[in-house]
Order: C-alpha cells, then sequence, then structure tokens
C-alpha cells in the first residue's frame, strides 16, 4: 500500500490531476510498457508505472480498475489524454526518473514502511 | 433490468483500423454493467475481454458487431467480424503469440496474450474462424462464476 503524495514525493513527480486527493491509496504497484500485460496481470487498485503515454493506456487502465499511472522518463500525455483520465477520475502522475529508478525508490518505500509487497 | 428474469441486450458496431476509438464499446460496457449493479470482480473480467476482442477487432478486421447479453445469472459477449479470419486458431490462443505490426507494438498492444487473455477471464470460451470471412467469438461469464482455465 502506498499513498499519492508519497508517489510524489519519492519521484520527484507532477501530479497532471489536480483534483486528485493526495491522500488516495494504491494495494499495488504494477509497472509496464504493454498494455497487454496491465490487461493480463495487474491487480484492481495497483498503481501503474509506464513510460507509454497515449490514448490507450487510460482507457485500458479504466477497464482494469488501475487506480493511477505515473509517466516516466518525462513522457507527459496530451492534454485531451489528461481531460479523459479527469472524466474517469484516474489520478495521473508525471516523473523524470526512469522507470527502473522510480521502481527501486517505491519499491524501496514498502519494504521500508513494513507493508510487504504482496 | 427491469426484472430478476429479464435480459438486457445492446449491441455495439467497431470498425477495424479506428485506433482514435478504441476503448470505447469496453468503456460503454463497463459502465453499463456498473450501471445494472454487477459485482465489480464479474463486471472487470467481462470489461477486460470486450476491450480484448475490440482491440483485436480494431488490430485485425474490418468491422464487428459486439454483442451484449445480461442475463440474470451470465453475461454473455458475442463478437463477429468480417476480417481475414485466423488461419491457426489454436497458434493464435497461445500466449505470446502475435502478427502484430510493429505500429500496433507501439501503441502498447500486440503482445500475443489478446485471446489467451480473454479465454482466461471467460467461463465458456468459443471461438469460430474462416480464412476470408471473418472471426466468431462467443464468450460466457457467469456472475460470482470462477474462472475454468
Amino acid at each position: 500500500m502506498i499513498v499519492l503524495k508519497d508517489v510524489l514525493a519519492l519521484l520527484e513527480g507532477e501530479l497532471l490531476t489536480p483534483a486528485t486527493s493526495p491522500e488516495a491509496m494504491f494495494r499495488k504497484v504494477f509497472a509496464s510498457d504493454l498494455m497487454s500485460d496491465v490487461l493480463t496481470a495487474a491487480e484492481p487498485g495497483a498503481l501503474l508505472l509506464t513510460g507509454l503515454a497515449n490514448g490507450h493506456v487510460v482507457s485500458a487502465c479504466s477497464v482494469a480498475d488501475i487506480a493511477g499511472i505515473v509517466f516516466v522518463q518525462g513522457k507527459r500525455p496530451a492534454p485531451e489524454v489528461i481531460g479523459e483520465a479527469l472524466a474517469k477520475n484516474l489520478p495521473l502522475m508525471a516523473t523524470k526518473m526512469t522507470m527502473f529508478e522510480a521502481c527501486a525508490r517505491i519499491a524501496g518505500r514498502i519494504e521500508d514502511g513494513g507493508h510487504g509487497r504482496r | 433490468m427491469a426484472g430478476a428474469e429479464s435480459s438486457f441486450h445492446r449491441e455495439f458496431p467497431v470498425k477495424g483500423g479506428d485506433f482514435a476509438k478504441a476503448g470505447n464499446a469496453a468503456c460503454e460496457i463497463k459502465e453499463l454493467l456498473k450501471d445494472l449493479g454487477l459485482d465489480p470482480p464479474t463486471v472487470r473480467r467481462a470489461a477486460i475481454v470486450a476491450y480484448e476482442a475490440e482491440m483485436n477487432v480494431i488490430m485485425y478486421a474490418w468491422d464487428a458487431r459486439m454483442e451484449l447479453t445480461v442475463a440474470p445469472d451470465e453475461v454473455r459477449l458475442t463478437v463477429d467480424d468480417r476480417g481475414p479470419g485466423i488461419p491457426d486458431v489454436e497458434l493464435a490462443l497461445t500466449e505470446g503469440y502475435s502478427t502484430a505490426t510493429a505500429e500496433m507494438r507501439e501503441l502498447g498492444f500486440g503482445a500475443g496474450m489478446g485471446l489467451p487473455n480473454i479465454k482466461k477471464n471467460a467461463d465458456v470460451f468459443s471461438i469460430e474462424s474462416e480464412v476470408g470471412r471473418g472471426t466468431r467469438l462467443d464468450i460466457i461469464i457467469r456472475k460470482n462464476g470462477h474462472r475454468t482455465s
């Protein structure tokens, strides 16, 4: 379990959907650039880290009950994609960190927090 | 639904190659199922099946009619497409097998998980395909059911 405001702090991230509560919680974390993986293996309520920033990410995540998305390595979705996410109440974040560094920081936090990864 | 024994039915046209509208039908189906009061795991399974099937039509077929039927105990989704068909259905059901183009992969699809994921989320799954004519999927998801594979 990790809270949105902690994700932003760890990843020096930017919240792209300002209406989102900083206290939003994510039950799991999943990382992939393949929406096929998201639809196959991600768990409901998870936070997705991805380097893919097209509109299909938002629709696939909505279908799979993903609870939030972090775009890594400076990727930013187009304004209409952000609008679509807002309409679906899906929090979007962006970080300049690489996928590896972002995953490592979040994994370290989850371990330190004693919540367990699974 | 009007009553416990009634069924809800709706059709969704899907156009091959229309990447701009990809996922629209599946998202609409998900909202409909939520509005009908189905349990969240069933809604999620049905939405994933609809999304994977819709993407397959957009990536590979010319057009299709998706039909959603919600009965008291199950959700049924049939997808009847006009398209090139699948020469080797067994191979297409193998995880990781894909004939996707580079463009499809750049969008995050074409990992060869579509049909296997549909089967995984279905309680009943059948596929018929004829080369040069098209493919028909028939999927049943039982409410609160268990996956069979």
